[in-house]
């Protein structure tokens, strides 16, 4: 299939299935879906309102906060930047194009730049803090914020889904392999921890 | 000889469960709940280690971190760790030591002889002895120094432990689980602020581990156990202990490294991370560290046996042993009396408790007295016996700073000392806060914070238990109600509490001999052996600042970094001077309070790990090809593709064969991209770049080049005009972040008004380049929608369409000379348009070819790589390229080329060279000069240039190279030579283009 998508970590699909530890933490790679990078003024009446009345959804103000309209996501990234991500297969590209037109604003389609790793279970949050120094602490972020941050070496942005809690990790492609080495390495202890497993010397 | 001093059924050691351990090679038994050198004292052991300079013997001095002398080398093999103190070694079942510091062995010891020489081991003793000649201090001197010193060995084969991190944040952060600490623990608990507790040891408690106080009426130690309950029942709370909290930096960011298995024996430790360093972000710090027992400066003042009275009191009473079977006590304050009365009850003799105080008279020296021990007042121990074990102490009267009288002579096995206590405020220091000195405890406090820091307890001068507890509690309450939470009041906590004779400070404690006459050394510093008269010596010589003084007589570091020497250094110092402490000052405290390993500081990044190792989308198959692969920055790129049996040298040559004859196929994906877009995007771009780009109409590339405000070359490649707004930049591999960032530094800081956005879309694209006569056949073939010949697709300009079935974006660029398509497709496509490039290209004579082929390629072509060929002092000029700089707009680095700097007509210029043998292939980095005669290392003079870039070509069927030489271009036709390790080559200076310098090539 010429069209078929390959993810950057489809080599790894059993490596990261395998390094599940049940009842604390398990790890995959999420199918594709559309990122548009959006950059405007939002101030301008003319800007956030006509992506409202094009997507029907508001685009988040507050820092490291996420819309969610009926599946189409917005997770703001900066004053002027928002990563919109919806289904695979999806027109979002050209309607805010079209809706947008003649407007001073960036509409990049970033589907294929950053891949989304799912990581839940209740050691993610201690298995990401191993290498991402937010305060991930219930009481700081929660379900529904996202932060751009690092992930030990690589960039990260990180999406909290619900609070299992379940993480949505975007990384770009190139740094996959790396973040998700770095994630099974990081989820190790907690399987030798429910064998008790002794080093053997 | 097992435990012959344990003292049944005492302490908090479980006498249930006996672990054997073997140290300097001889086998003993200890108990749960010992460190190594509470085991040892239990078995006698007292001498442990040799000192430093002199070699004398030494013994185990303290219960804790600032122990000097014991210093273990822990483990064999892989797991040996060096400079270990014993005080701070948990003891488990097989544990293994050896002494750091004493060869042959403690007991015997070649290095004594240096005793016998002590007049020579002054202050700046190896500065001054062994200086000259400078040769000899590196091969002879040192080396020698070293192994006669020589602390511990670090392990020479691989740490088969894991170390890892982890981040925390917390509104409160205690650090020591003491009665301060636990107690402003609780307040903050009862907050609801979120706590983290931090102590050191292996279990809570702090000093109440070791003295039989008591808290409520019930012992002390009830209290902790309640706290500590009260505390892990609390969500809101972690406590961490063996945990050491070493670092304190700025925006009250702190390091902390927990031992997690260092307790357990390598064998049988779980696979977790052996030691876990925490970065922990608090909002409100309390530091409640406690305070160190300071030693008394008096002759001879190191023999084994000679430890600190609170170090004695804490064998008895926490680790259930008698240290000596009779005692005698030094001390110019109350604190160790209570020792004194710990010891007589656990059965020890106490034959004198010997006072300068001329009154001590507190209810402790009373009740001393009562028990029958015998206090001398107005007396100081003036020298001491024993070589292995101190035997005897020689007692005179002390009249001011003079002893007189009667010299009498005490036996004793065990002398416990206390000059007082110094508050433990290296964190306090290290988070730049200030201190001030408090004349009637003679200590350093805490005096002006730098940060959100509360300092309570010991740490903050609070010696009486029922007060500490009270300070405990409000420092937690205050740091957690500014931290936005309120805690309950606590109603005041009763607890042992003695009225005690005020301390009286002896810095120097007299013999009957002036200072450094006579046998007796007044130490000071014990781990790096420095006395009270090294110290004078120093200040004579004019080492008057403290920081000269450490430097110069080494006091204050080494692993215990001064926790026992510095405030009686600093004194001595102050005494000598005739000013005061404070007009002294301090040294600088420094992380780590105690030393960190290195393996824990790396963590997990170590290995595959050490660095993201960025890979493409196609890079499965260029594994699966043999590909060998070069790292540029963090990306792995296919440097050459090997056929079986093929060389580097043959697979080079067959792939720049291929690529100037039929077709080769890169994986150029790692070029930076940035998607460049808004109605300023041209005056943006006419900014950044030297050339121009007004006239770029839709669809067109052009090759761009950037340069820093120093008008040096910063990066290159093409952009390309996607629309009428809209352009894709490319840059070189490596500096695809430093690109973006210069653009956006520029257009948030600088130019705010141009209405451009910038997004980085490198990993979004898979850039698969095929270049040879045969690229456009084969385009053709997976592309058959799109017009693909000279005039409907020329040079340098850019189309969309259908390549393989999949949507792409196509570049008619060059960086070979030949015939070039870049395929540009969304990186989840890259693999299947490779595949499908190659199965394709099968008939032509597809050939993937590396980094290497492609470096040859453009070299023929003369073209340069930015950071090869270019070193951040190289001009668009100097590289031949002044076409590409604007005369007529302003940009990044125009300013600069009107330097005179930048004109000279001697400036490195970039040309080529023709070695006169064309098998020679100049190594990259080779100097030139112009002398036949000069030989490798020349005077920096004659040197007129370096080859930045040089290969065999196949298509030259010969080598050559790219130079930057002085004044090269008004040079070609010269000859220079590289001078190489046994033989000189001969080059001929050339145009810097080998190749097609017409361009007949590049449309096929």
């Amino acid at each position: 299939m010429a069209d078929a998508k390959r993810s950057p970590l489809a080599f790894m699909t059993s490596a990261l299935a395998e390094a599940e530890v049940p009842d604390a933490v398990a790890l995959r790679e999420l199918s594709p879906r559309t990122q548009i990078d959006l950059r405007g003024e939002v101030a301008d009446p003319a800007f956030a309102g006509t992506v409202e009345s094009a997507l029907r959804l508001t685009l988040p103000r507050t820092p490291n906060r996420v819309a969610d309209a009926g599946g189409l996501l917005a997770l703001w990234l900066g004053p002027d930047e928002w990563l919109l991500v919806g289904p695979e297969a999806s027109d979002l590209e050209a309607r805010l194009r079209s809706a947008l037109s003649g407007q001073h604003v960036a509409i990049t389609d970033v589907s294929a730049n950053r891949t989304v790793l799912e990581l839940g279970g209740p050691k993610a949050r201690e298995i990401l803090n191993k290498g991402c120094p937010l305060d991930l602490d219930p009481r700081v972020f929660g379900p529904g914020q996202c932060a751009q941050s690092i992930l030990a070496r690589a960039q990260l942005l990180l999406h909290q889904r619900d609070i299992e809690p379940t993480y949505h990790l975007y990384v770009r492609g190139s740094f996959a392999f790396y973040a998700a080495s770095w994630l099974i390495d990081a989820m190790k202890e907690y399987r030798f921890a429910k064998r008790g497993g002794r080093r053997e010397r | 000889m097992n435990g012959a001093y344990r003292l049944p059924g005492k302490g908090r050691v479980d006498h249930e469960r006996r672990l054997n351990f073997n140290f300097n090679g001889r086998r003993y038994e200890g108990l749960a709940g010992d460190t190594l050198a509470s085991a040892l004292l239990a078995n006698g052991v007292v001498l442990v280690a040799r000192s430093f300079k002199y070699h004398r013997p030494r013994g185990i001095m303290t219960a804790g971190a600032e122990e000097p002398n014991a210093l273990v080398q822990l483990e064999t093999g892989p797991w040996s760790e060096p400079n270990i103190r014993a005080t701070q070694i948990e003891l488990y079942s097989g544990l293994e030591a050896r002494s750091v510091n004493a060869w042959p062995s403690v007991g015997f010891d070649i290095g004594a002889l240096n005793g016998l020489f002590a007049r020579l081991f002054v202050a700046g003793f190896y500065y001054k002895t062994f200086m000259r000649p400078k040769l000899l201090w590196e091969r002879l001197y040192e080396p020698a120094i070293r192994r006669m010193a020589g602390m511990g060995k670090a392990p020479t084969t691989p740490d088969p432990e894991i170390y890892d991190k982890m981040h925390a944040h917390c509104d409160l952060l205690v650090v020591g689980g003491g009665p301060a600490g636990l107690a402003a623990a609780l307040a903050g608990a009862r907050s609801d602020a979120r706590v983290f507790l931090v102590d050191e040891q292996n279990e809570l408690g702090g000093s109440l581990l070791s003295r039989r106080a008591e808290i409520e009426g019930a012992p002390a130690m009830e209290w902790v156990a309640k706290a500590v309950e009260e505390l892990e029942a609390r969500a809101n709370v972690t406590l961490l202990t063996r945990a050491s909290a070493f670092g304190y930096y700025d925006h009250n960011y702190l390091g902390v490294v927990e031992r997690r298995t260092d307790h357990i024996a390598p064998s049988r430790r779980p696979l977790i991370a052996r030691q876990r360093l925490w970065h922990l972000r608090a909002k409100e710090v309390v530091l409640a560290t406690g305070a160190i027992e300071r030693p008394l400066v008096f002759a001879d003042n190191d023999r084994p046996g000679i430890m600190l009275a609170s170090a004695a009191q804490s064998y008895v009473n926490r680790y259930g042993l008698a240290p000596g079977k009779r005692a005698v006590v030094f001390t110019n304050n109350d604190g160790a009396y209570e020792a004194a009365l710990d010891l007589l009850d656990a059965g020890v003799e106490v034959a004198a408790i010997v006072d300068p105080r001329s009154k001590p008279e507190g209810e402790l020296a009373a009740l001393a007295r009562k028990r029958g021990i015998e206090v001398l007042a107005s007396a100081a121990i003036t020298a001491t016996r024993g070589r292995k074990r101190i035997a005897a102490v020689e007692v005179m009267a002390l009249e001011g700073d003079r002893v007189r009288g009667p010299r009498a002579w005490i036996g004793c096995d065990l002398l416990a000392m206390s000059g007082g206590w110094t508050p433990t405020v290296h964190l306090f220091c290290q988070a730049k806060g200030r201190l001030r000195y408090d004349a009637t405890k003679a200590c350093l406090v805490p005096d002006v914070i730098a940060q959100a820091t509360h300092v309570t307890g010991a740490a903050n001068g609070g010696f009486e238990l029922a007060a500490v507890l009270g300070e405990g509690f409000a420092a937690g309450r205050a740091a957690a109600s500014r931290a936005g939470f309120e805690s309950p009041e606590a109603p005041p906590i009763t607890a042992t509490s003695y009225r005690e004779s005020p301390l009286h400070p002896l810095w120097i404690v007299p013999s009957v001999k002036p200072l450094g006459r006579g046998h007796g050394k007044h130490f000071v510093d014990f781990q790096n052996d420095i006395t009270a008269a090294d110290i004078l010596l120093a200040a004579r010589e004019g080492y008057e600042s403290v920081e000269h003084l450490k430097r110069y007589t080494t006091t204050g570091m080494g692993t215990d970094q001064g926790k026992l020497s510095n405030v009686n250094a600093l004194a001595i110092l102050s005494g000598t001077l005739g000013q005061s402490i404070p007009e002294t000052g301090t040294t600088t405290f420094r992380a780590p309070y105690t030393p960190v390993s290195y393996g824990v500081l790396a963590g997990r990044d170590i290995g595959d790990l050490s660095d993201p190792i960025r890979i493409t989308a196609i890079h499965e198959w260029h594994l699966e090809r043999g590909a060998v692969f070069e790292d540029v920055g963090q990306w792995k790129r296919p440097w050459y593709f090997p056929r079986k049996n093929e060389d580097m040298a043959a697979a080079l040559k067959r792939e720049c064969k291929a690529v100037r004859e039929s077709v080769g196929v890169l994986d150029a994906s790692t070029l930076g991209k940035i998607d460049i877009q808004g109605p300023d995007a041209v005056e943006f771009l006419n900014r950044i770049y030297t050339n121009g780009w007004s006239t770029l109409t839709y669809g067109q590339s052009r090759y761009g080049m950037m340069c820093h405000e120093d008008g040096m070359v910063f990066d290159d490649g093409v952009t390309t005009r996607l629309g009428e707004n809209r352009f894709l930049m490319t840059t070189t591999t490596g500096n695809a972040g430093p690109v973006l960032d210069w653009l956006e530094s520029w257009l948030q800081t600088e130019w705010p008004e141009l209405r451009v956005y910038c997004t980085s879309v490198t990993d979004q694209w898979v850039t698969v380049s095929i270049a040879g006569p045969k690229a456009r056949k084969l385009l053709g073939e997976l592309a058959p929608e799109i017009a693909l010949d000279g005039e409907s697709f020329p040079f340098m300009t850019f189309r969309q369409g259908k390549v393989a079935g999949v949507e792409a974006r196509l570049f008619r660029v060059s960086f070979t000379g030949e015939l070039s398509f870049e395929i540009n497709v969304p990186s989840w496509h890259g693999l299947h348009v490779w595949e499908a490039v190659m199965a394709t290209g099968e008939k032509h004579g597809i050939t993937p070819y590396g980094t290497e082929t492609m470096h040859v390629l453009r070299a023929e072509k003369g073209f340069v790589i930015v950071g090869q060929d270019t070193d951040g002092t190289v001009t668009p000029e100097d590289l031949g390229m002044g076409w590409i700089v604007s005369k007529k707009k302003d940009f990044l680095g125009r300013r600069s080329f009107a330097r005179v700097d930048t004109a000279r007509s001697d400036r490195k210029q970039l040309v080529g060279l023709l070695p006169d043998d064309p098998k020679e292939v100049l190594p990259e980095g080779t100097q030139l000069v112009g002398d036949a005669n000069a030989r490798s290392p020349m005077a920096r003079s004659l040197m007129v240039g370096h080859v930045t870039s040089s290969y065999a070509s196949a298509v030259l069927e010969r080598s050559f190279a790219l130079a930057l030489v002085k004044g090269g271009r008004a040079r070609i036709g010269e000859t220079l030579y590289a001078p190489l390790v046994g033989k000189t080559v001969a080059a001929r200076i050339t145009e810097p283009v080998f190749f097609d310098p017409k361009n007949e090539r590049r449309d096929g």
